[in-house]
């Protein structure tokens, strides 16, 4: 080895041996707990199975014995999925504006914006999920505003239903989607849209071919960046969805309590992580490939 | 007739203002409810301070705030300095082998779902503690440490990445030793820099939630997880007071990290 | 700078501030009177540090992984038995328990703990339903309520996550008996629940704060958190379900690994004296097992409809017995596809 590579090496080490013990080495030990047998009252036991895995999609009826495809265990994986998906295409809705906004804004004044940006992404995630929902209860804000507005005779019920899961879920990651896209909006050669306007192109033909292509890479980081943690999300549908709306985050805990099965607990962790590093590939690459010359 | 801004998108400055109000009514909300004379979060009754005395006063909140600031304190410190070391060794020591592996390590918490790392350091350290008996804080510590570290790394490469490697080379020029060029030279100048990680690093070990909820000993509450544990109780504005509270500190700690990575015009 | 890390060194070994004595209690949410254990920490200067779970369940998951750190841990009278199976929790050394005598004699030579060599009690009380009378105005005594809810409660019910409780009170509602291992009455049981499940709103805990806030408009659930509901919001009433609800009473276990037993003998001494046991039951709204503490109760408990059971439903009362390990697994894997789902 070189002598800067010995160095780098010993520089890095501490650092790599506290990641490996408190953060990725124990991943390997639900690895291995994914394809062990269950315990009698939770724990795990020998010998190795793939019961585990297999128990993700499929069971054993309780009383007939058949097999078939466990369609509670499909629910929740949906669930999961369509609120990381619809997160990640509200959040680009609201926050492509908001990104666009703050990156035509006079040089100085963007750092402000950011800043009013960032803020909410810093506080507690606790914080801001009892504060919506505080907000969409049946005695909060929106449900005030409504009746007394008249729009509605009684209040709606938001909480505890998917949509306040899902409503919860956009306005915690908002603002991971703003920043990344404002990166790319900053890097944007303005003189590319006066070029489109001067071939007679609409407003909406500038924004389809030549911005949106423009900032394709922070497109794809914000997109990802918002579903990666959505997916993943346990706080906000603990708090939100009232236990019957679990998404998977939550039906991991509950093998280790309540439901005792470990193996099919450390499984469906291991599917998480699974495409979360898929997801992240796609990210890789996008990006590289943009800055290849 | 107004002069064409090629700039301009119909619609998206509104949009962008409803995204604002979006982001900060909820948190105004909890914040102006927390100085409500009423136990409510719809009716206000006038303004008081009582929900912090109560706050201020309750032993469980007392405990958990030390706890929580004390980690806090301890992981900042301890990933800020491995960071640097890391950061050093990734961009100081030119392209070796291996070092996309340690890119990939440093980086790990942050792509990992965070309910995946709580369940596996439970198991870990659910086996440590059955088998040595040892209950103290170091758990909350280590986890704690392990997943700041990539976010105080991410300022301080950020900062040598613009620093000027010739500075270092004509303090050796001038016979300083590596150390002495370390401590004179390098370690001065990454201030900015280490004092962002700082900071970063200490926020997000205060806000954490899922990790420490999984990690912690009995009784071993941070503010985060003691209120996450009140919303099965029922819920009083403390919370609210003792999350304006939480978001006052944020937002210092923000502010002075803004103001320190502030591009010098 | 050397002293203040061997300092801190030494505050992570011990993971405890020095020379203070401690108590880890490991009990149900919101059950725990604060001003109990405010007078016991000012009676003995034990520092007790609470925490909570959801469910006998949750208690004995997290107690098995090991490593949990507890001391004092307050299961329901059917779980006892598994504990004790288990090696879990410890016998009572009833010379350092002189107010074991307080323990009232019905309460004293249980089933599931003869002579109450190994629990000392807490609470008791039934599981039933509880609705907000302003929303729905028919019969309450019924587990029909959420099991095959009414349209003006459609979608505005919370069911607790017991599972013992409430497989108890659908296998009632279905015409079984307790602990039964009847496979066409489990499969009834079993649809039933899953029809039922899309009609609630949430399966939480906490029932209290949400029927006070009108989140919900009926829940399954105790008979305190009902009580407490009703205090703050008047339409709130308790149903007894004629069809079977089931009876229970909690009880104070010592773990065989508790590290502060010393503390944990004192703690259990406190509790079996009347004025104590009946700040217990003030605070959770239900009845306890200790002679002589009705006069320290408040006045709301003595003629509470949710404490004192109509005549006309006393029978329909059952005290859950524990139900063999097969009983147990075919309940637990209705209750994990109906958690799932």
């Amino acid at each position: 080895m070189t002598r800067d590579a010995r160095n780098a090496w010993a520089l890095a080490a501490p650092a790599l041996l506290v990641l490996l013990v408190g953060a990725a080495g124990p991943l390997l030990v639900v690895a291995l707990f994914s394809v062990m047998s269950q315990g009698p009252y939770g724990g795990v036991a020998w010998p190795l199975t793939l019961e585990g895995w297999s128990r993700i999609l499929v069971q054993r009826d309780i009383f007939d014995g058949t097999v078939s495809i466990n369609e509670a265990h499909l629910v929740i994986m949906w669930r999961s999925l369509w609120i990381a998906a619809a997160t990640t295409v509200l959040t680009l809705l609201v926050g492509l504006p908001t990104a666009w906004f703050i990156g035509t804004r006079p040089p100085r004044a963007r750092t402000l914006w950011l800043f009013l940006v960032t803020i909410p992404f810093w506080t507690n995630l606790l914080i801001r999920t009892f504060a919506i929902m505080e907000v969409i209860r049946n005695e909060g804000l929106v449900n005030t505003v409504l009746m007394g507005l008249g729009i509605t005779s009684e209040p709606i019920q938001i909480l505890f239903t998917d949509w306040a899961t899902l409503i919860g879920t956009t306005y915690v990651y908002l603002p991971l989607m703003v920043l990344p896209l404002y990166a790319a909006i900053d890097r944007m050669d303005v003189r590319l849209l006066e070029a489109g306007y001067d071939l007679y192109a609409s407003r909406w033909g500038v924004l389809r071919r030549v911005i949106l292509p423009a900032i394709r890479p922070g497109l794809i980081a914000g997109c990802v960046l918002v579903f990666i943690p959505a997916l993943g999300a346990y706080v906000t549908p603990r708090i939100l969805g009232g236990g019957t709306n679990m998404m998977l985050g939550n039906f991991i805990e509950l093998q280790f309590g309540q439901g005792r099965n470990w193996p099919l607990g450390a499984a469906l962790s291991m599917l998480l992580l699974l495409i979360v590093t898929a997801a992240l590939v796609v990210l890789v690459r996008a990006t590289t490939r943009e800055e290849r010359p | 007739m107004r002069a064409f801004d090629a700039r301009r998108l119909p619609g998206f400055t509104t949009v962008a203002a409803l995204a604002f109000v979006f982001l900060y009514l909820p948190i105004a909300t909890v914040v102006v409810f927390s100085f409500n004379a009423l136990p409510s979060m719809s009716a206000w009754g006038g303004f008081s301070l009582q929900w912090y005395r109560e706050a201020w006063a309750n032993e469980a909140v007392q405990e958990a705030t030390v706890r929580s600031l004390v980690i806090a304190t301890v992981a900042s410190l301890a990933s800020t300095a491995l960071a640097t070391l890391a950061a050093l060794a990734t961009v100081r020591q030119g392209r070796f082998r291996g070092r996309t592996l340690v890119y990939g390590v440093i980086n790990q918490p942050l792509v990992v779902p965070e309910i995946v790392t709580g369940v596996a350091l439970l198991i870990v350290f659910g086996w440590v503690r059955s088998n040595t008996g040892y209950q103290g804080l170091g758990y909350l510590l280590l986890a704690h440490t392990a997943f700041c570290i990539p976010f105080a790394y991410l300022p301080i490469r950020a900062r040598l990445e613009t620093m000027d490697p010739t500075l270092e080379s004509a303090a050796s020029d001038l016979y300083a030793s590596p150390m002495q060029a370390f401590r004179r030279v390098t370690l001065p100048l990454l201030g900015p820099g280490i004092a962002a990680g700082l900071m970063l690093a200490f926020v997000t070990s205060l806000d954490d939630v899922i990790i420490t909820e999984f990690v912690k000993s009995a009784g071993q509450d941070t503010l985060p997880t003691w209120m996450l544990g009140q919303f099965r109780r029922t819920l009083t504005p403390e919370v609210n007071a003792i999350a304006t509270a939480i978001l006052a500190l944020t937002l210092v700690l923000l502010t002075a990290f803004f103001l320190t990575t502030r591009k010098r015009a | 700078m050397l002293k203040t890390l061997t300092a801190l060194a030494a505050l992570l070994a011990t993971g405890a501030t020095a020379q203070e004595r401690q108590l880890q209690l490991y009990n149900w949410g919101d059950y725990t009177s604060p001003d109990l254990i405010a007078k016991f920490e000012a009676e003995t200067g034990i520092d007790v540090t609470l925490t909570d779970y959801d469910s006998n369940d949750t208690a004995l998951a997290k107690v098995q992984a090991g490593g949990h750190g507890f001391d004092l841990v307050v299961p329901s009278a059917n779980y006892v038995p598994i504990w004790r199976e288990l090696g879990l929790i410890q016998e009572l050394d009833l010379s350092r328990l002189p107010n074991h005598a307080n323990i009232a004699p019905e309460w004293r030579d249980v089933d599931w703990d003869p002579g109450r060599l190994f629990t000392v009690p807490w609470q008791w009380g039934s599981t039933g339903v509880a609705v907000n009378t302003s929303a729905y105005s028919g019969d309450i005594n019924t587990s029909d309520i959420f099991l095959s809810p009414p349209p003006e409660l459609v979608g505005k019910i919370n069911v607790v996550p017991e599972m013992n409780d409430i497989i108890s009170l659908a296998i009632f509602n279905v015409g079984g008996e307790p602990c039964t291992e009847d496979l066409d009455v489990l499969r009834q049981v079993r649809d039933l629940l899953m029809a039922a499940k899309p009609s609630w709103l949430s399966m939480d805990y906490d029932s209290e704060a949400k029927l006070s806030a009108n989140d919900i408009m009926a829940a399954a659930t105790w008979n305190g958190p009902s009580m407490r509901a009703r205090l703050n919001n008047p339409p709130v009433r308790f149903g007894y379900p004629q069809e079977g609800f089931p009876l229970w009473m909690d009880s104070v276990a010592l773990l065989s690994d508790a590290r502060n037993v010393d503390e944990a003998y004192e703690f259990l001494d406190f509790i079996m004296a009347p004025e104590n046991a009946a700040l217990i039951s003030n605070y959770a709204r239900y009845a306890n097992g200790i002679t002589g503490s009705e006069q320290y109760m408040d006045e709301v408990m003595r003629d509470a409809p949710e404490i004192v059971i109509p005549e006309e439903l006393r029978g329909a009362g059952v005290f859950l017995p524990t139900c063999p390990a097969s009983a147990v697994d075919l309940y637990s894997r209705i209750w994990t596809e109906l958690q799932g789902s």
